[in-house]
């Protein structure tokens, strides 16, 4: 079958494989989203902690014989410890001054560990391979399906409709959405915001840990792997806005798909489409997709 | 009061004629004690900060989008010196109007927003163009322009010779500064701090936010241009790494350095940054970056007012003065 003169067999699959980066872009933006709320600090080196999620899992496995699922429990945690480090040591002392200052921190912070990464394993790539239970795939009829690929888009889902619910639903969701607020008044009423703001950063830093992992066995693990990816994440969180929760998880997983398709109609554009559709967007509504106009 | 002001400006004017002299001796006598090359990407990199800061330094506005700039004029001078034969100062020019108008472009989008956005924007809209300098035909992808004659200034003088190159270039930087220094002090960059420091105000005393700020962006992609455009002729190549957003992250650092909002503090910080990635790079090889990354840190965490700002701190507590 054709559409547009294009077999369906190759718009599905570049569908499904935009499908897939949408995926990482809503772990992504939804991490800095998170991050973004209660610190209001834009954090550049969620690509590099994206990249550190990859290598401990790969780590894991070649040194330490870290199963697939282990490490998509550990990987997160320890990344996360990480990350409250971070936040305890560095950026705690940054949060009266310009908020630009946190944003070149982590931006330092991006290249000591891009730099470090590199100088250990080298820039040729490593390879993760894909756990015993989720290989092969299989023929949906109208197309195949890698096993894999489907479980990266069902467990990413499952992670943001999890994150999502534990935001808008839950009582310490309440709490958080209202340290996001009136973090004095929260205070006042006796919630230690300080250890929320530092737990805060632990979850947001353990997503980009968790797409990390998943991304290890479709990509190659190299050290550069997220300061690429960051970027257009940085895209796509000025498209969605950082207004809602909600927002992020359906602005990256739609540009996913436009991604996706760009490559089928014009592969020459692929690389730029999601900036393209941001100069737009900036235009055409300055706040975003789902940002309060100011 | 009024005989008081008179005396600042007086006392302010020659500072200004002291500190051209005493740049333009510095400049003058440099090639003969150091290696021309070295001093040449010392200035480009000087002029691109300073201009970086322009906008930093002064507006308040933080982009992580300037590589385009200098890239881009790069690829442009690049391309009409190599594959068009124009002349070294009409390349440059050009360079520099293509960085004018990018910045046009740029500044017309990103301008909506501020703060952290203004930042994501520009780094978002710098990729596009890296990613047009890798697939647009006539940037030769992944190798870049390579072999761009330096040509002859205004037909005249030979620039390969490195001497005559480097005068050339000195001269382009002092022209870039002056207009820096220029655009600082006269009435505009004096409404530009008062949109930096309070920009409701200025909007209330009736002055167009966004105009100032456009064109104080337009400027300062303009002379980052000159500043890229110039690099390409010099070491006569223009790559990717111009245009990578590595390149706008170091400009940052130059700036922060050396001390943001102070006329000399980029151009202190680009000299010790390049100074450091010449003299490190065949001691410690690829760690120069993890090396700019840990005093990035420390510069955010501990040195916020850079070289120069804390100089200037220094000399008033000594004196007791605040002027």
């Amino acid at each position: 079958m054709e559409i547009f003169g294009i077999s369906s067999q190759a718009l599905l699959g570049q569908l499904f494989l935009g499908l897939i980066n949408g995926s990482f872009y809503a772990v992504l933006s939804l991490g800095l989203a998170i991050i973004f709320g209660l610190l209001n600090i834009i954090n550049f080196s969620h690509g590099a902690l994206y990249m550190m999620g990859a290598f401990v899992s790969w780590i894991g496995l070649t040194q330490f014989g870290m199963s697939y699922w282990a490490s998509l429990v550990l990987t997160p945690l320890i990344v996360g410890v990480l990350g409250i480090v971070i936040e305890r040591l560095l950026l705690r002392h940054l949060y009266k001054l310009d908020h630009l200052y946190s944003l070149l921190l982590t931006f330092g912070l991006a290249l000591i560990a891009e730099g470090v990464f590199r100088n250990l394993y080298g820039i040729s790539g490593e390879t993760y391979e894909v756990p015993e239970l989720l290989q092969g795939g299989i023929d949906l009829g109208f197309m195949y399906l890698p096993l894999y690929r489907g479980w990266v888009v069902v467990a990413a889902l499952s992670v943001c409709a999890v994150t999502w619910y534990t935001i808008e639903k839950t009582s310490l969701g309440a709490t958080l959405r209202a340290a996001t607020e009136k973090p004095e008044l929260v205070q006042a009423l006796g919630i230690n915001v300080p250890v929320l703001v530092t737990a805060t950063y632990g979850v947001g830093v353990a997503l980009a840990a968790f797409a990390g992992v998943l991304a290890a066995p479709v990509v190659q693990v190299n050290p550069l792997m997220g300061s690429n990816l960051i970027i257009v994440v940085f895209a796509v969180v000025v498209i969605g806005g950082m207004g809602s929760i909600l927002g992020s998880i359906v602005t990256g997983l739609g540009l996913g798909i436009v991604e996706g398709l760009t490559k089928v109609v014009y592969p020459e554009a692929s690389a730029v489409i999601i900036f393209v559709i941001m100069v737009v967007v900036l235009l055409l509504r300055p706040a975003g997709l789902f940002g309060k106009q100011a | 009061m009024k005989s008081n002001y008179a005396a600042d400006a007086a006392a302010q004017s020659r500072r200004t004629v002291l500190m051209f002299v005493a740049l333009a001796v510095v400049g003058l006598l440099a090639p003969f004690a150091l290696y021309p090359t070295f001093l040449m990407k010392m200035l480009c990199f000087a002029l691109f900060a300073c201009a970086f800061n322009l906008l930093l330094g002064y507006v308040g506005l933080l982009s992580f989008g300037h590589a385009a700039f200098f890239g881009g004029a790069a690829y442009v001078c690049g391309y009409l010196a190599k594959e068009q034969g124009w002349s070294p100062e009409t390349a440059i020019l050009a360079g520099t109007l293509t960085a004018a108008v990018m910045g046009w472009a740029f500044g017309a989008i990103a301008i909506k927003r501020s703060g952290i956005y203004f930042a994501m924007i520009t780094l978002a809209l710098a990729q596009l163009v890296f990613f047009l300098a890798l697939q647009l035909p006539f940037t030769g992808g992944e190798d870049g322009l390579q072999g761009i004659p330096r040509g002859k200034l205004l037909g005249l003088f030979d620039l390969s010779d490195n001497m005559a190159m480097y005068f050339f270039v000195f001269g382009v930087f002092m022209l870039g500064f002056a207009v820096i220094y220029r655009t600082i002090h006269s009435p505009f960059g004096q409404i530009l701090k008062a949109i930096r420091e309070n920009e409701p105000r200025a909007i209330s005393l009736g002055y167009d936010v966004h105009h100032y700020k456009l064109l104080a962006f337009v400027i300062s992609a303009s002379l980052a241009g000159m500043a890229g455009a110039t690099k390409a002729l010099v070491f006569q190549l223009a790559s990717l790494t111009d245009a990578h957003w590595h390149m706008s992250g170091e400009v940052v650092l130059m700036t922060l350095l050396g001390g943001m909002g102070t006329i000399l503090g980029p151009a202190v910080g680009a000299s010790t940054i390049v100074t450091l990635q010449t003299q490190l790079a065949d001691k410690v090889g690829s760690w120069v970056t993890v090396i700019i990354g840990v005093i990035f840190v420390v510069c955010v965490l501990a040195f916020r007012r850079g070289i120069v700002g804390e100089l200037t701190a220094l000399r008033q507590r000594l004196t007791g003065s605040h002027s």
